[in-house]
């Protein structure tokens, strides 16, 4: 079928014929290996007129050819060398340096050297972010001229007014978890009346601003990140600073300042929200008329519960636009590098959230409020 | 696998490529009103026209990649816009594309990008699908070490270099370049062509290239496609400087091009 073979004394006539195409590589392959050689010496490769030698079959061909000169067998061409076989035969000896091994020797002692320089360094970066953008911060502060209007105008948009379905919906949804389990537990003791305390201050020092910023850090935290990295894969970054213009400045900074408007803009509908539904629910599951719901909410809402979860909502904003803009400045080289940073500023804006909300908690009731 | 492509009835008269009355529009905007493109076998193809005339709307209406609102375009004598989706997968082994800025996989190796086509098309080895790779790596005169480097590592030449690999890696019979020597120094860019013109003859290819490059133009080209007035003008070489149209007029004999003659001594 790819070539026809007649053995005369120990002179193999080989032409081939019909189709050396990349798709038939394993026929070809198979189909030469069936050749019997063990009685010839020499073997003469000649060429049908229906042949269609591509480069795949023409390597194929090299590589039997390499083989059967190792045993011993001399190659001839009556008709000349086939060209692309010739093409072949001249690009691989051209470049004899054959394939490059990765390294793939682990060694423990370098591994984990390199590992701590990384860290070292990448501590480095994250805290020369942190100082730079506190300095631009604090300049922008005392000089209008460089308030990004328009861009933080629309950060807040993006990240605030955009969100506020989803928000108010998981807010909704909350609360009737909350009002619902609380209902169960305390009705076995007569308690009814406390689901209220529960819902009101759990959703206004706690739940509101929490889920609030974790829902925020999913959607802006990546958004910043997948912006910013793919800003600089295409060299935007550069542009901006090639003209004077301070990336932080246009880029990072209204994301921050957007965010501290937006976060507890959003807390505040969440927080209403959360409270209605609490209210929605103790109704319809309780039998509890609404205006006892709101008289019981008075009382147990304390001066400073409302104000205990909405001051920890530009804490919070900070820290997410802080990952989510840090990841997406060390986005280098490749699409996967975009993702894996974007990853990184999700995850990270989420855990230093939670985090900082326990040390929130430790703050407030050693001052106790 | 290529045997596959026997399904396809190609018709082995047909030229490679052939538009007839191709219109592309974007709204009211017409990029292309009835345009007719024919590039024969074994021929380099150059198209050239101004900034916004739809070069690269062109090639991907040859590649199937966009409709067009009217006409239609066959390659090797089929419409790939009449084949169904498993025809359509085997017919794209016909041709090889390189893109304008490369589009190599960023998050791939060089070798591994050469592979990609040959592992969703082929059935190879292991070590097939290794000496292959690296088989179309030397032939566009890539070094060794290029074969574990990222495209983000790489100079423009030489991801310019590796693209034309990755279109190379099915044996296809017809490529289709987008500007393939922009970006490159004059150096850079004659040794492509040289390697393109190499390559295109000894493999007996059919070449479809988009080019501003005048240089790149006269080493390279047997025929020269003008889009004017969203229309191919097409000759051989050596009569299409000559057309009337002012726009070929301006690009063939204007400051620049008179330079070049200075130069080439034209």
């Amino acid at each position: 079928m790819f070539y026809r073979a007649t053995l005369r004394e120990d002179s193999l006539q080989l032409t081939l014929e019909g189709d050396w195409l990349a798709g038939e590589l394993g026929q070809i392959e198979a189909s030469l290996q069936d050749l019997a050689l063990s009685s010839c010496s020499t073997i003469e490769i000649g060429t049908a007129p229906d042949l269609r030698l591509e480069l795949s079959g023409a390597w194929l061909l090299h590589d039997f050819i390499e083989r059967w000169r190792a045993k011993g067998i001399s190659i001839s061409y009556p008709q000349g060398v086939p060209p692309t076989l010739k093409l072949v035969t001249e690009t691989l000896s051209a470049n004899p340096s054959d394939f490059i091994e990765l390294e793939k020797n682990f060694r423990p002692v370098t591994a984990i050297g390199r590992n701590v320089v990384d860290q070292g360094r990448a501590a480095r970066a994250g805290l020369a972010f942190i100082g730079e953008l506190l300095l631009r911060f604090t300049r922008g502060l005392f000089s209008p001229r460089h308030w990004r209007l328009t861009s933080i105008v629309r950060h807040v948009y993006d990240t605030g007014i955009t969100a506020v379905p989803i928000v108010s919906l998981i807010a909704f949804l909350i609360s009737v978890i909350i009002a619902y389990m609380g209902a169960q537990q305390l009705r076995q003791f007569g308690a009814d009346i406390f689901v209220v305390d529960l819902v009101t201050v759990g959703v206004l020092r706690e739940l509101g601003v929490l889920l609030t910023a974790i829902i925020v850090a999913g959607r802006s935290g990546s958004a910043f990140a997948a912006e910013i990295g793919a800003m600089k894969l295409n060299q935007e970054i550069d542009a901006l600073d090639a003209t004077g213009v301070q990336p932080i400045e246009v880029l990072i900074l209204p994301r921050l300042i957007g965010l501290i408007i937006s976060l507890p803009l959003l807390t505040v509908i969440a927080d209403v929200v959360g409270v209605l539904g609490g209210a929605l629910l103790c109704h319809l599951l309780l039998d509890m008329p609404l205006v006892q719901y709101f008289q019981r909410a008075e009382e147990s809402i304390a001066a400073w519960t409302f104000w205990v979860g909405i001051i920890k909502a530009p804490v919070f904003a900070v820290l997410i636009a802080m990952a989510g803009t840090y990841r997406g400045l060390q986005v280098r080289g490749s699409s996967r590098e975009l993702g894996r940073l974007t990853t990184v500023a999700v995850v990270q804006a989420i855990f230093l959230v939670i985090l900082a909300d326990a040390l929130f908690a430790v703050l407030f009731m050693e001052i106790g409020i | 696998m290529r045997s596959d492509l026997s399904q396809l009835s190609l018709n082995v008269e047909a030229p490679a490529v052939q538009a007839t009355g191709v219109v592309n529009r974007f709204g009211s905007q017409i990029v292309h009103d009835g345009l007719d493109l024919t590039v024969n076998r074994g021929e380099i193809f150059g198209i050239v026209g101004g900034s916004g005339s739809g070069k690269s709307v062109l090639l991907n209406t040859i590649l199937g990649l966009r409709r067009p609102q009217a006409g239609e375009v066959r390659i090797f004598g089929i419409d790939l816009n009449a084949l169904n989706t498993a025809q359509l997968r085997i017919a794209k082994q016909l041709y090889g594309v390189t893109f304008q800025a490369g589009a190599l996989f960023s998050s791939l190796t060089v070798l591994q990008n050469i592979q990609l086509p040959m592992l969703e098309h082929l059935k190879l080895s292991a070590r097939a699908l290794e000496e292959l790779a690296m088989l179309k790596l030397k032939l566009v005169g890539l070094p060794v070490e290029a074969a574990h480097k990222y495209p983000a590592q790489l100079s423009g030449g030489m991801i310019k270099r590796a693209a034309l690999a990755r279109a190379l890696a099915l044996d296809p019979p017809l490529l289709m370049l987008d500007e393939p020597t922009s970006g490159l120094d004059p150096i850079s860019a004659a040794a492509f062509d040289e390697l393109l013109v190499g390559l295109q003859r000894e493999l007996a290819l059919t070449v479809i290239m988009i080019t501003h490059d005048l240089d790149s133009i006269f080493r390279t080209c047997n025929r020269v496609g003008v889009i004017v007035e969203r229309r191919l003008v097409a000759d051989e070489l050596a009569k299409i400087v000559d057309h009337p149209h002012p726009w070929i007029q301006a690009y063939f004999h204007g400051d620049r091009a008179r330079r070049f003659g200075a130069i080439h001594g034209t």
